[in-house]
């Protein structure tokens, strides 16, 4: 442990000392730092590069919770942040299940989130390689622009106390490098982005990075807008990532405990095509977010919520597997030290087909490759189920990819779309998100068009 | 007085002014600091519960740096002179340029624009008048009918003091005052689950709530989920769309609100670059940006980067007359500063952005555009959207919507994403009424950051707009 994170399960521990006969008390602190670079016409646009700390202080007496923070370590601000959470308590209402986690027994598995390398790297050489990934993409194709390219990285230290004997800490940092393109047709441009993740510099491939951002944004050049029909739809991995990240909200134990679930009762029923298998799991290291312990504390672990397309599984914090009579599946979410744990899923995976892409396409007559897609805020509703993106891809005929379209949507219902998949790629991509991206290949969604 | 309306400094000017000095004695150009102290309660219900009430203390100094086309940063949450020095010096060391010496700087009076008028400072409110707010709404959305099965309601206030300076000489002060309820309400039937939502927020205090209803906001959002659970699913294809007054603002906002921000536009990355002067709408749309908009929720006193807010034409009857500007795209072009630099928090970079973005009046009477339209959609509410401003494809969702038959309004629809393209759509307007309203608060994504923008209309036409149902 290093002596940064040291310091911060002291005062987390010195705080909870303070707890009152009755109280129970958490300590959430954080301390971080992070660098920008972002690179334009060969030139460095901003650097940034800055720290940042706080504290987030939950207190439950009699049922009631109260929660403050603050955007600093300042012992002032400490004590206030205290006596404002503890103030909070009153307005509260009494809720039998309240409570902070307590230890399990279950055990963390250890996992690599501290790179030496990365920690040291030199700032000269973070600007130069934002430079090269910008050169490489505008090398990669002649029609395609440079918008930004940029190189961030952070680091951060965390911990955690309580009254109710959770104490962790811990410390991780990581990298990514981007790059948005633009490629013009006519009036209109069409935009194109690559990144590469690693845990240090060296493990990026800026060649991938500038390859994909200069592909995304020429492929669909000379878009038309399709006619609206019934179409089977494959959705490329980074598109699947989004999709199955949705349905944390539909997996989500807190949601099931308040009547927001739209797979309510359905526990051990089909809800999907027996093809999909979803598991959320933190403790692969492989996976962007992988991480050992949850936002409460406890061990992270791998829970298997769909299986052969039978809803095995809710995800629960302690709050919400007490009130559905259950133990914590160390699904809580934390985002950052300002707010206090809610509940979904840490790392989410499906289970991979046999084909390639390529093979999941020649078996398609009539259907759409999906490159893209947004709205995903505004048009997903989880709670009833109703979906509507806009999207931009390749028509598919006769098993080959033809003309690309743009400015259409595809819609459907979650319930349908889950039951409709008809096949999985075999082509899993650690994308840096919450869930893993693979080609999916899903029936009977309408596009809409002109 | 509460201690909201205090005038001493968040930091002395005679530090200010060092500060800034040793942000340029590595030879820039510019070195700014923005100071932030921002307090928050926040209390959320659901489930019939007060869940949690949440006090928030955020405060600190961003610095930057700008030495030719280089921007240095670095933000601190130590606001000791020792504190922000050393960000300085950080912010000045990523933009080195070489060259300096000893450089002075000398700020005058502290510039202050207020725009609203504070009546009662939420800080000085007792928190269980916050909390009994929600259980009013609580208590409202579950008495309009026994299908109303769930209520989540939430209030947010805030207090921001910002304070900027800059080597130019800029002091600038404000202190911004948000107040905000939304409820959230799930209805079932037959068909599943069906959801409404409304809010409500201003840049004022707790007067809020002394001119607002609660209860006809629970109530509203709670009709909303009744009347979709006997909705039947939104049509596929392009048809005349008609949107309701204050509920579709969203739609400006990105079909070409976010294409005017000039450094969208620099970069070549918004369909609206090189049209100023054109015809880019239909003549009827006269097209607002306003940061001086008492009370509204995009409204501030100065911008992020001290310049007071104000009112822009972007466009006048379809001509582009203007973009939007920050202070680094108006030195690159020669432009002046339009009172659009803004940023999240200290945290952050400013860039440009929208403040409150509206279409003024027409001529119509809005019960004669509906009458007027033989087979489309009527929009009621608008959910969020999103825009690719290099392409001018944009989404926005609908979230509460009904046909429209021989030009009456009939049967709810399910929820579904509109799209269109932003030039296209603006052309495609071709009617315009007479009843402007602002809409609801929002908070506007980019690049990472959210600001709490505003937007309006007039219930308005669009001849064709493609509508992302699953109805033939």
């Amino acid at each position: 442990m290093s002596d940064g994170v040291q310091e911060l399960q002291k005062l987390a521990d010195s705080i909870v000392g303070k707890a009152k006969s009755g109280e129970q008390v958490e300590a959430y602190i954080s301390r971080g730092g992070e660098t920008s670079v972002r690179v334009y016409e060969g030139e460095v646009e901003h650097f940034v590069s800055a720290q940042s700390e706080g504290i987030g202080i939950r207190v439950i007496k009699d049922g009631r919770t109260g929660f403050a923070y603050a955007g600093t370590l300042d012992d002032d601000a400490i004590t206030e942040v205290l006596a404002e959470a503890r103030d909070n308590v009153q307005f509260g209402t009494v809720d039998e299940w309240a409570g902070l986690a307590e230890p399990d027994g279950v055990a963390q598995i250890p996992q690599k989130f501290w790179d030496e390398e990365l920690a040291s790297y030199p700032t000269d050489k973070k600007i130069s390689i934002t430079k090269e990934l910008e050169k490489l993409t505008l090398a990669a194709d002649a029609r395609v622009r440079a918008e930004e390219a940029n190189y961030e990285d952070g680091w951060g230290e965390t911990a955690v106390s309580t009254t109710t004997g959770i104490r962790e800490s811990g410390r991780g940092n990581s990298c990514y490098v981007s790059v948005s393109t633009l490629a013009d047709d006519g009036d209109e441009s069409l935009t194109g982005f690559g990144f590469s993740v690693g845990d240090s510099p060296k493990e990026f491939d800026l060649n991938k990075a500038a390859r994909e951002a200069a592909d995304r944004a020429t492929r669909l050049l000379g878009a038309t807008k399709p006619a609206s029909k019934l179409v089977t739809i494959v959705l490329d991995p980074y598109v699947t990532s989004q999709f199955v990240s949705i349905l944390s909200s539909v997996l989500n134990g807190e949601s099931l405990a308040k009547g927001r679930s739209l797979f309510a009762d359905r526990l051990n029923q089909q809800v999907a095509d027996a093809r999909f298998t979803l598991v959320d799991d933190p403790t692969n290291p492989l996976a962007y977010t992988a991480t050992d312990i949850d936002g409460e504390g406890l061990a992270a672990r791998r829970n298997i919520l769909i299986e052969n397309g039978v809803l095995k599984k809710f995800v629960h914090s302690s709050y919400s597997a007490r009130r559905m009579n259950t133990k914590s599946t160390g699904n809580a979410s934390r985002g950052g030290f300002a707010g206090s744990p809610g509940v979904s899923c840490l790392a989410m995976q499906v289970q991979p087909g046999t084909k390639t892409q390529a093979e999941l396409i020649s078996g398609i007559d009539d259907g759409v490759l999906i490159q893209d897609v947004s709205g995903m805020h505004s048009g997903v509703n989880t709670i009833s189920g109703d979906f509507s993106t806009g999207a931009s891809g390749i028509v598919i005929t006769n098993g080959t990819l033809g003309a690309p379209i743009r400015e259409f949507t595809i819609a459907s219902t979650l319930q349908k779309m889950l039951l409709n998949i008809v096949d999985l790629g075999n082509d899993v991509d650690w994308l840096p998100m919450r869930a893993v991206g693979l080609s999916l290949v899903i029936s009977d969604v309408m596009m809409s068009g002109a | 007085m509460t201690k909201s309306q205090t005038t001493e400094p968040l930091v002395a000017t005679d530090v200010l002014e060092r500060v800034l000095a040793k942000g340029r004695s590595t030879g820039a150009e510019f070195a700014e600091i923005y100071i932030e102290d921002k307090r928050s309660t926040s209390a959320g219900l659901d489930d019939g519960k007060v869940e949690q009430v949440t006090s928030g203390r955020d405060r600190g100094a961003g610095i930057r740096v700008v030495s030719g086309e280089t921007t240095g940063f670095a933000h601190t949450s130590d606001l000791s002179e020792r504190g922000l020095l050393a960000a300085s010096e950080a912010a000045a060391m990523a933009a080195k340029q070489g060259g300096g010496g000893v450089i002075k700087v000398q700020l005058g009076a502290t510039l202050r624009h207020p725009v609203n008028n504070i009546k009662i400072s939420p800080d000085g409110v007792e928190k269980s008048r916050k909390v009994e707010l929600l259980k009013r709404a609580d208590a409202a959305a579950r008495s309009v009918n026994s299908a109303i099965v769930q209520v989540s309601a939430g209030y947010g206030d805030s207090l921001r003091r910002i304070l900027v300076a800059n080597s130019n000489g800029v002091l600038s002060a404000d202190d911004q005052v948000r107040t905000l309820l939304r409820v959230s309400v799930v209805a079932t039937g037959d068909g599943g689950m069906q959801t409404g939502y409304d809010s409500l927020g201003h840049t004022i205090g707790f007067e809020l709530f002394d001119e607002n209803d609660v209860e006809e906001l629970a109530i509203r959002a709670a009709k909303q989920a009744v009347t979709k659970l006997s909705a039947r699913p939104a049509p596929s294809g392009a048809m005349p769309v008609v949107i309701k007054r204050g509920s579709g603002g969203v739609l400006f906002h990105e079909a070409c609100g976010h294409g005017l921000e000039a450094d969208l536009v620099g970069k070549s990355a918004s369909v609206y670059r090189g049209k100023m002067g054109e015809l880019v709408a239909s003549p009827l749309v006269t097209l607002i940006d306003d940061g001086t908009m008492t009370a509204e929720w995009g409204a501030i006193g100065i911008d992020d980067e001290g310049h007071p807010s104000q009112r822009n034409t972007l466009i006048q009857d379809g001509v582009l007359t203007d973009y939007m500007w920050d202070y680094l795209r108006a030195r690159k072009e020669g432009r002046v500063q339009s009172g659009n630099g803004r940023r999240q928090s200290y945290q952050h970079l400013p860039m440009v952005r929208m403040t409150n973005t509206f279409v003024i009046n027409g001529k119509e009477d809005p019960d004669d555009i509906v009458r007027d339209t033989k087979h489309g959609v009527y929009i009621a509410k608008l959910g969020g959207g999103q825009v690719d401003t290099a392409s001018g494809d944009f989404v926005f969702g609908m979230t509460e919507a009904y046909l429209i038959e021989n030009g009456e309004i009939t049967e709810p629809l399910r929820e579904s994403n509109l799209i269109g393209n932003g030039p296209e759509v603006l052309k495609d307007i071709d009617l315009l009424g007479n009843d402007f309203a602002m809409g609801n608060p929002g908070m506007c994504g980019k690049d990472g950051q959210g600001v709490p923008v505003g937007d309006g209309q007039p219930t308005l036409r669009v001849r064709s707009l493609t509508i992302g149902g699953t109805a033939a």
